[in-house]
C-alpha cells in the first residue's frame, strides 16, 4: 500500500462490513466493464529516495550557473531566506481558500496586508488578493475595462510585453473586439499614433512602464487624453522599479497590473508567479478575483473575510466578472513577507542598486566597438543595445562563455534581429558585469 | 492581532543589501520619479518571522486539522515533493533561457519533466496530448473551451452557440464558457444524481457546441449513461468536455478519453496532491484527443530524434499563447514526483481508498442527516441539513460547531441545487480514527440541534475570531490599511 494511505487491511475489512459490501470493487459498481481503462501503464512505484535521486539528477541537468543578464519581465532578484522559511509553514501552504474565516484568519490577514502593500506600492486605492500571473492579469484588466466602458476598441502600445500581447490576442481572437497596436518610436510610445486611433469607441489604452525595451515613460499626457473621451488606461508595471519611478496612480491610471515575481518569488522556469491588479475604489465591484476586506466579529473585534463575492463565479456563474476561482495566495504571501522584510527604505535602495548596476553595464558596453547602447529614453534596470551582427548568434557564443547575455528582440520584433535586451539586477556584481563586457568584446572581434 | 504596518518603527530594517560595488548613477529625472516613498512597514527580520509565524497559527490546514472540504480533495501533501520543488536547479531557472540560442541544452532536465509528465497524464486519462500551460483548473477550462471553439471554427461551423452544463457543475464551468463567447444551458439532474437524458435530448441541437461534465459529478455520482450522452453530443458534432475536478475517484478505474470525452482539464492540486497554498497556485493541464490536438497552445515540448528535448512553436492551427511560458512548473515538478513514487498500483489504491473512506462516512451519517441520493457514492457524499434546519440549525451552524471541535468544516451550500448542502470528501489519506471522530462530532451536532438549537448561533467560541459581519465588509469596503473605510463605493 502506498505510504499516504492510513487504512490497514483490518480496518478496510471493518469499513467494508459497515458499508455492507464485500470488497472495494463493489464500490465501483456504477463503472461498467465497457468503461474500464484500455490501458493504465505507468512507471514508478519507487521509494522516496529513488524519486529524490532521479529528480536531483534532473535538476542538475539544468544549468543555473550561466550568469543571467536576461529579464524580459522576469528577473533574477535576491530572495531573503526568511521568505521561503515562512511560506513553507504547513499551516499556510496546506490550507485552502479561506471559506471559513474563523479558522483562516492567518491567510486572510496576510492577504489583507498583501493588498495594502500593493496599494502602497502603486498608489492605487484597491488591490485584489492576486491573479495567476502578469500576462493573465493584463487580460483580466482589459476585460474589466471593456465591461466598465461598454466599448469594444482596444489600443495596445507596442512597448507592452510581446508575450502579453500574444496572450491577449489568443483570448479575444474569436470575440468581436477591435484591436489596434501602436508602434514604439525612439524607445517610447508613439503619442501621434495613439492620438490618431483614440476616439469615443475606445474602451482602453494598454501601456507598460518600463516598456519591453526597458525605457521609462511618463504617461500622464496619454491618460488625460484617454479620460477626455471616456476611455480607461490599463498600465502594466514592474514592482521593483516603483521604488524610484513615478507611480501609475500619479499618472492617473485606472487599472494597474503586473508580474509580481520580482517580489520574492523564484524564477521557477516560468511559474508559479504572481499576477497583481490594483484599481480605484469606484471600480472595485467590477474587479475580478478574490478580495479580502476588513470587518468586525460578533464581539466587535477586527477580523478579515473574503468580500464582494457577488462578483465571483461561484455566485454569478456565467455572469461573473471572471471565471477565476483560485488565485495564487501562497505567492501573494511570499510577496508580502518580502515587502515586509525589504521595507520602505529597502525598496528604494534595491531599486537604486538595480539602476546603478544597469548604468554601469551600459557604460562598459558602450565602449565596445560596434555596440551601440540605445539612449533615446531613460531606463531602469534593463536596456537595449544594437550589435554589429545577429543578436541571437551573439547570445549563442556568449552562452558558451557562461553568460545568458540577454534576450534577442528579433524573436518578437521583425527587423530588430541585431538588437539585444540586457537586464542587470542587484545580484550582478561589478566583477560579473566587467567579465560580461570583456566576453562580449571578444565575441564581437 | 496587529497588522505588520502597525508594528512599523521609522528607521528599522529587516534586510541589508550591503554596500554597492558600482558607482552611483544619481537620480531618475524628476519627470519620471516617484514623489513619495511607498509606505511599506519598517520592521526587523525577527518582527517579520514572529508576525507571520503567529499568523500561520490562526489557520486550520491539512498538516494540523482534518479538512474534509468537499470537491476540494484536501489530501496530505508529501514533504519530499516540496523539497524537490525547491531544488535550485528548478527554482533558479529563467524561463527565457530555453528560448535562447544554445540555451535549450541548459534546460534539459526541466523540459524532460514536462515531456514525461505529459506522457503520463495521457496514459492516466486516455488522451493523445496534454498542454501543461494552464495555471489553474479554471484556466484549464477556459483553454479547453477555446479549443472547442477552434475546432468548430476550423470546420467552418459558425452556428455553434451553446454549451450545455448540468446544474451540479462548479460555477467556473458556466463562467469559462461565457468568457469564450458561448451561452450556457443548464440541465437538471435526475433522482439518482445523474444527467436527465430526456432534458439533455430536448436541449441538444445543431447549435450545441459541446457539453461540460464533471465525472463523478459534484453529487459524488459516476454517470452510468456516459456512453449514451457522448453519442448524443457527438451526433451534432459537439465536443465532450471533462472537468477533472473529481478525477481522484477514477484513477485506474476509468479514463475519460476512453468513454467519449474529447478534452479535459486536471486540477493538479487535487488529484496529484500539489498544495492548495491557501488558495493557489494551482495547475490545470488540458488533455485532448486526435480531434483537438492540432489546436493546442504553443509552445509544445517535443523529444527530438537525437534524444534532446526542445520547445516547438511550429503549429499553425494552434490557438496561440494562453500563458507566458510552460505552465506552473514548480507545481508540475511536485506532481511528477508524486506520480513516479506511487506508480500505477499506488495511484489505483489512491482512488480505491478515497472512495472507501467517502462511503464509510456516508453510511455512518445516513441515520442522522438526509442523504441526497440513496446509493453508494464515489469520492464524496452530499447531505442536506434540512432536518436540522427545521429545528433552526442550518448547514453553516453545523460548520461553525465543527470548527470548535478542531475540524475544518465540509463544503456547505454547494452544490447549489441541494438546499442546506453539506458535502464531505475525506480523501484517501485520512485514517479511520480521524473519520470516526468526525462522525462522532457530526452526530453530536445533530443531537445538539434537538436539545439546544439556540446554542449554535454563538459558535465558534474557541477561535481568535467569532463570526464576522460580512454585510459590513461588503458595505464599508475596506480592503487596504491605507484606505479609509467608507460606504460610497458605487
Amino acid at each position: 500500500m502506498n505510504p499516504y494511505i492510513s487504512n490497514t487491511p483490518t480496518e478496510v475489512g471493518q469499513m467494508l462490513k459497515d458499508i455492507g459490501v464485500d470488497n472495494i470493487d463493489a464500490l465501483f459498481a456504477d463503472i461498467k466493464p465497457q468503461h474500464a481503462p484500455r490501458s493504465f501503464k505507468l512507471p514508478g512505484g519507487q521509494s522516496e529516495y529513488e524519486v529524490v535521486s532521479r529528480l536531483t539528477a534532473l535538476a542538475l541537468k539544468n544549468n543555473v550557473h550561466v550568469v543571467p543578464f536576461i529579464g524580459g519581465g522576469y528577473y533574477d532578484h535576491y530572495i531573503p531566506t526568511a521568505v521561503g522559511a515562512l511560506a513553507s509553514r504547513g499551516e499556510f501552504y496546506t490550507a485552502y481558500t479561506p471559506y471559513q474565516p474563523e479558522c483562516s484568519q492567518g491567510t486572510l490577514q496576510a492577504l489583507f496586508e498583501y493588498q495594502s502593500a500593493m496599494c502602497a506600492l502603486t498608489g492605487m486605492e484597491i488591490s485584489n488578493a492576486s491573479l495567476y500571473d502578469g500576462g493573465t492579469a493584463l487580460y483580466e484588466a482589459m476585460m474589466m475595462a471593456i465591461r466598465i466602458t461598454g466599448r469594444k476598441k482596444v489600443i495596445m502600445d507596442g512597448g507592452v510585453s510581446p508575450i502579453y500581447r500574444k496572450i491577449l490576442r489568443t483570448y479575444t481572437h474569436h470575440l468581436s473586439y477591435q484591436f489596434e497596436e501602436t508602434p514604439v518610436v525612439h524607445g517610447q510610445s508613439s503619442r501621434q499614433e495613439i492620438d490618431r486611433l483614440l476616439d469615443k469607441d475606445t474602451a482602453v489604452i494598454i501601456l507598460q512602464n518600463p516598456n519591453f525595451f526597458g525605457a521609462i515613460d511618463d504617461f500622464t499626457d496619454i491618460i488625460q487624453k484617454a479620460h477626455s473621451v471616456g476611455a480607461l488606461v490599463v498600465m502594466s508595471v514592474y514592482p521593483v522599479s516603483l521604488g524610484l519611478l513615478r507611480t501609475p496612480a500619479q499618472m492617473g491610471a485606472d487599472i494597474v497590473t503586473g508580474e509580481g515575481q520580482s517580489l520574492g518569488l523564484p524564477l521557477n522556469f516560468g511559474g508559479p508567479y504572481l499576477g497583481f491588479m490594483c484599481t480605484q475604489k469606484k471600480y472595485v465591484r467590477k474587479m475580478p478575483g478574490r478580495i479580502v476586506g476588513e470587518t468586525v466579529d460578533t464581539k466587535g473585534r477586527r477580523c478579515f473575510v473574503n468580500t464582494l463575492q457577488a462578483r465571483e463565479q461561484h455566485i454569478r456563474r456565467d455572469k461573473a466578472t471572471s471565471n477565476i476561482c483560485t488565485n495564487v495566495s501562497l505567492c501573494a504571501l511570499q510577496a508580502v513577507i518580502f515587502m515586509a522584510l525589504i521595507g520602505k527604505n529597502g525598496l528604494k535602495e534595491m531599486a537604486q542598486l538595480n539602476l546603478d548596476k544597469a548604468e554601469y553595464a551600459k557604460e562598459l558596453l558602450s565602449k565596445i566597438k560596434g555596440v551601440e547602447v540605445k539612449r533615446s529614453a531613460p531606463t531602469f534596470n534593463e536596456f537595449t543595445i544594437h550589435l554589429p551582427q545577429d543578436a541571437s548568434r551573439v547570445v549563442g557564443m556568449m552562452m558558451r562563455r557562461g553568460f545568458a547575455a540577454g534576450f534577442p528582440l528579433g524573436r518578437y520584433y521583425p527587423g530588430m534581429e541585431r538588437y539585444l535586451l540586457v537586464a542587470v539586477t542587484e545580484k550582478r556584481t561589478k566583477e560579473e558585469i566587467e567579465r560580461y563586457a570583456k566576453a562580449l568584446q571578444e565575441v564581437l572581434t | 492581532m496587529e497588522l505588520i504596518f502597525e508594528k512599523s518603527v521609522e528607521g528599522r530594517k529587516g534586510f541589508s543589501f550591503g554596500p554597492s560595488d558600482v558607482p552611483s548613477h544619481g537620480r531618475i529625472p524628476a519627470q519620471y520619479a516617484r514623489a513619495e516613498d511607498a509606505p511599506w512597514a519598517q520592521v526587523s527580520e525577527l518582527d517579520v518571522v514572529r508576525h507571520y509565524t503567529l499568523l500561520s497559527q490562526k489557520n486550520f490546514s491539512v498538516d494540523t486539522h482534518f479538512y474534509p472540504l468537499g470537491s476540494c480533495t484536501m489530501k496530505y501533501n508529501p514533504k519530499f515533493t516540496e523539497a524537490l520543488a525547491r531544488l535550485s536547479g528548478f527554482t533558479d531557472l529563467h524561463p527565457l533561457l530555453a528560448q535562447l540560442s544554445g540555451g535549450e541544452q541548459w534546460t534539459q532536465g526541466a523540459l524532460q519533466i514536462l515531456y514525461e509528465l505529459e506522457e503520463w497524464m495521457c496514459e492516466m486519462t486516455g488522451f493523445k496530448n496534454f498542454t501543461m500551460q494552464p495555471l489553474a483548473g479554471a484556466h484549464g477550462e477556459l483553454t479547453g473551451i477555446m479549443l472547442m471553439a477552434a475546432y468548430h471554427r476550423a470546420r467552418g461551423n459558425s452556428q455553434k452557440k451553446y454549451v450545455i452544463i448540468p446544474d451540479s457543475a462548479h460555477g467556473t464551468n458556466p463562467a469559462s464558457a461565457a468568457l469564450a463567447g458561448y451561452q450556457t444551458i443548464s440541465i437538471p439532474s435526475d433522482k439518482n444524481g445523474g444527467m436527465d437524458l430526456q432534458a439533455l435530448k430536448a436541449a441538444v441541437n445543431d447549435q450545441t457546441a459541446g457539453l461540460m461534465m464533471t465525472v463523478p459529478s459534484t453529487y459524488g455520482a459516476f454517470e452510468p449513461n456516459i456512453s449514451e450522452i457522448a453519442k448524443i453530443i457527438h451526433a451534432v458534432d459537439g465536443i465532450m468536455y471533462y472537468d477533472g475536478a473529481n478525477l481522484n475517484a477514477l484513477l485506474g478505474r476509468c479514463r475519460p478519453g476512453d468513454v467519449g470525452f474529447d478534452v479535459m482539464h486536471v486540477n493538479m492540486h487535487k488529484t496529484f496532491t500539489t498544495p492548495h497554498g491557501g488558495g493557489g497556485p494551482g495547475a490545470g493541464p488540458v488533455g485532448v484527443n486526435e480531434k483537438l490536438s492540432k489546436f493546442l497552445p504553443i509552445s509544445r515540448v517535443v523529444k527530438r530524434t537525437d534524444g534532446m528535448f526542445a520547445l516547438d512553436y511550429n503549429h499553425p492551427e494552434s490557438i496561440g499563447y494562453i500563458a507566458s511560458f510552460y505552465g506552473n512548473f514548480g507545481i508540475l515538478v511536485r506532481a511528477y514526483a508524486y506520480v513516479l513514487m506511487l506508480g500505477q498500483e499506488g495511484l489505483k489504491e489512491t482512488s480505491d481508498h478515497a472512495v472507501l473512506n467517502a462511503n464509510y462516512i456516508m453510511k455512518k451519517l445516513e441515520p442522522y442527516y438526509k442523504i441526497c441520493f440513496d446509493r453508494l457514492c464515489m469520492h464524496e457524499s452530499v447531505f442536506s441539513a434540512s432536518r436540522q434546519a427545521a429545528r433552526g440549525v442550518h448547514a453553516i451552524d453545523i460548520a461553525k460547531f465543527l470548527i470548535d471541535q478542531q475540524i475544518h468544516p465540509p463544503t456547505v451550500y454547494f452544490p447549489i441545487s441541494v438546499p442546506e448542502a453539506i458535502m464531505i470528501e475525506p480523501t484517501e489519506t485520512e485514517s479511520k480514527q480521524t473519520m470516526d471522530r468526525f462522525i462522532e462530532k457530526m452526530i453530536e451536532a445533530d443531537k445538539l440541534s434537538q436539545s439546544d438549537p439556540a446554542a449554535f448561533k454563538e459558535f465558534p467560541l474557541t477561535m481568535p475570531s467569532s463570526r464576522p459581519d460580512e454585510v459590513k465588509a461588503a458595505r464599508d469596503v475596506k480592503t487596504s490599511f491605507f484606505l479609509p473605510a467608507s460606504s460610497d463605493a458605487a
